[in-house]
């Protein structure tokens, strides 16, 4: 376990209407690799644009975040692009899958843009989603999958070129209990190694009990750090 | 990422098919449109090309067409032949008419009187009968469009006519190009055109004349109009004079350009609703691509991927329609007898679906460009 992503003083004010409006006052914290660490709190908290701005897709309006010892913030635009191809998947909430291509097809996009070869990248896709219990759905489109598999092909394509940071926006808000923790355990399964961090934004209290650790956002700061939620949660 | 874009296009058959025919329904109105118009226009220059061999054209000082002249008195075939620079000289006549079927009907048509001797004014190829058959007494012969008009079954040749309530027969077809009117029109020799067409003084319509060898048909015509005081005009002049003569005087090319301008504010207007639909549809889509790590330069190619795309594939099935359409016609109908597609035409088509498939593609790349990839977390 050793310190993977390292946040500094980040400040992120909004433009509303002729005024600004200050969402995160100054956060400082530490990510650790190997560990599944969540990201909880109210809704309006903070924790979509804390984790944009450490996915480096939104520019904080001061401080600085270093992922893997790079100061992302400090990289050109069309580095900052690359150092994400290369280091970061992404598992959105809508999943975000392009409805014409085929499941293995979709779980191949990183290495495509990376610039491999079609037939290989649509391979290794299809060879995660047999790690992820759905290859017989590998050559389905999403609108054929059900939510709880929309989402596990969202997951391959997030790992299918081994990124060392994971960020997850409430991966399991649109699924049922079960589904959503079968999604966890799949995430801690495959994602999770000793060089590799893995970051989740949840208000899912069903699946709380699954994090090695649980920052706890209120009105733009972190206000705790453990490894269990307090009590009322 | 070109076939990613591609599939995302295709796979989305309704609106990819909807994209395909605005682009195919423009390039055909306009590429037909088009071409039709320029093919009339070129009609207006039917009657003075098919004279091959005359390089000048000497007619009345207030003549302006084939169809729009004075007559001239019958001494001025004389002058012409007698301006220096002029090899040869013939006589032609060209006036209106109306005959009687044997069925009754009375039809206008074109009398053409051409010289007795040489028969220049004549059309070269017979459809039907012999060149030497209009020496014949009472002998017309009648172009080949015209015979299908009037005689819908067959058996042209042969039948009495009256014409102006003379006798006439016909006695060959002749492979006339179509002009503009698209009257019927008889030759017949001048000798017997002189009979046919009631008695005034005047009844020459044009000298017919060739330039000598080695001599400028314009400066030759320029001589012969200082010299006889008629006006005289070289053939690719008179026959420009005829284009320009439907351009000014008639609503055809206001009637395409209305046809063609609402080919392309259609076709844009389809493609460019469809194409927006489709990034609007998609714009979650490529706002992932671009969290993941496509950056701007890969978004724009991928979005000129299906833009041109659907360019190609459009512009192709709307220009194979118009081929199709123009060949078809050519082949079969007497409206479109030797109509072709001048090369301009499909050039022409092609930069209209350019600029229509930029327009678009620009618009379309403007919203994608703008979406931030920290939207796909919302
Ligand atoms: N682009 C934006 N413009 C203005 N305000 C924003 C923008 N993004 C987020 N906010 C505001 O910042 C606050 C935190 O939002 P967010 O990070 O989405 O919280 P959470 O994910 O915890 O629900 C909210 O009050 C939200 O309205
Ligand atoms: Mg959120």
């Amino acid at each position: 376990m050793s310190e993977a992503i390292r946040v500094e003083g980040i400040v992120k004010e909004f433009p509303v209407g002729d005024t600004r409006i200050r969402v995160l006052h100054g956060i400082d914290v530490d990510v650790n690799s190997g560990e599944l660490t969540y990201l909880v709190g109210e809704s309006g908290s903070g924790k979509t644009t804390l984790i944009s701005i450490i996915a480096g897709i939104l520019y904080p309006t001061a401080g600085r975040v270093s992922v893997f010892g790079t100061d992302i913030y400090d990289l050109s635009d069309n580095q900052l692009v690359r150092f994400r191809l290369q280091t970061i998947g992404f598992i959105f909430q809508q999943y975000n899958l392009i409805p014409t291509l085929t499941a293995a097809e979709n779980a191949a996009v990183p290495l495509v843009a990376a610039g491999m070869r079609r037939a290989e990248a649509v391979d290794r896709g299809r060879a995660l989603l047999e790690r992820l219990n759905i290859g017989d759905q590998a050559e389905k489109l999403p609108r054929q999958l059900s939510g709880g598999q929309q989402q596990r092909v969202a997951i391959a394509r997030a790992l299918v070129h081994e990124p060392r940071l994971v960020v997850c926006d409430e991966p399991t808000a649109a699924l049922d209990a079960k589904s959503g923790r079968r999604v966890m355990d799949l995430l801690r399964e495959v994602a999770l190694a000793s060089e590799r961090a893995v970051i989740i934004v949840t208000h899912d209290n069903r699946i709380f009990d699954l994090a090695d650790r649980i920052l706890q956002m209120e009105d733009g700061r972190i206000t705790r750090d453990g490894k269990q939620m307090p009590e009322g949660h | 990422m070109g076939w990613i874009a591609i599939r995302m296009l295709t796979g989305d058959r309704v609106k990819f098919i909807g994209l395909l025919f605005g682009v195919a329904f423009s390039t055909l109105l306009i590429t037909q449109q088009l071409t039709i118009f320029v093919n009339l226009l070129l009609r207006g220059a039917a009657p003075v090309n098919e004279v091959s061999t005359a390089d000048i054209w000497v007619m009345d000082p207030s003549g302006r067409t084939t169809d729009v002249t004075l007559a001239l008195p019958s001494t001025a075939l004389e002058r012409v032949r007698g301006v220096p620079g002029v090899l040869w000289a013939a006589p032609l006549i060209r006036s209106g008419a109306t005959v009687r079927t044997p069925e009754g009907d009375l039809e206008p048509v074109s009398v053409i009187g051409v010289d007795d001797a040489t028969l220049i004014g004549l059309p070269r190829r017979m459809v039907e009968g012999s060149r030497d058959a209009l020496a014949e007494p009472d002998a017309v012969f009648i172009d080949d469009v015209g015979s299908r008009k009037l005689f819908e079954q067959g058996g042209a040749v042969g039948t009495r006519l009256e014409l102006n309530d003379q006798r006439a027969v016909i006695r060959g077809i002749v492979d006339a190009d179509p002009s503009f009117t698209s009257t019927v029109i008889l030759y017949t020799r001048y000798s017997n055109a002189l009979n046919y067409l009631p008695g005034t003084r005047n009844r020459l319509s044009f000298v017919l004349a060739r330039s000598a060898p080695g001599q400028d048909a314009k400066a030759v015509a320029t001589r012969i109009e200082r010299e006889t005081g008629l006006r005289a005009r070289t053939k690719p002049e008179f026959a420009r004079d005829g284009i320009d003569y439907i351009i000014e005087n008639t609503g055809i090319p206001i009637n395409f350009g209305i046809t063609v301008a609402l080919g392309f504010i259609v076709g844009v207007a389809i493609v460019g609703l469809t194409f927006s639909l489709f990034i609007r549809d998609n714009i979650k889509q490529f706002g992932a691509l671009k969290a993941i790590g496509v950056n701007n330069n890969e978004i724009r190619l991928m979005v000129a991927a299906q833009a041109g795309l659907v360019g190609l594939i459009g512009y192709g099935v709307g220009l194979a329609m118009a081929v199709a359409f123009v060949f078809v016609g050519a082949a079969t109908g007497d409206a479109f007898k030797g109509f072709y597609m001048p090369w301009e035409i499909p050039v022409i088509a092609a930069v209209v679906v350019l600029v229509m498939i930029l327009l678009t593609g620009l618009i379309a790349l403007r919203s994608v460009l703008r979406t931030e990839p920290a939207e796909v977390f919302r």
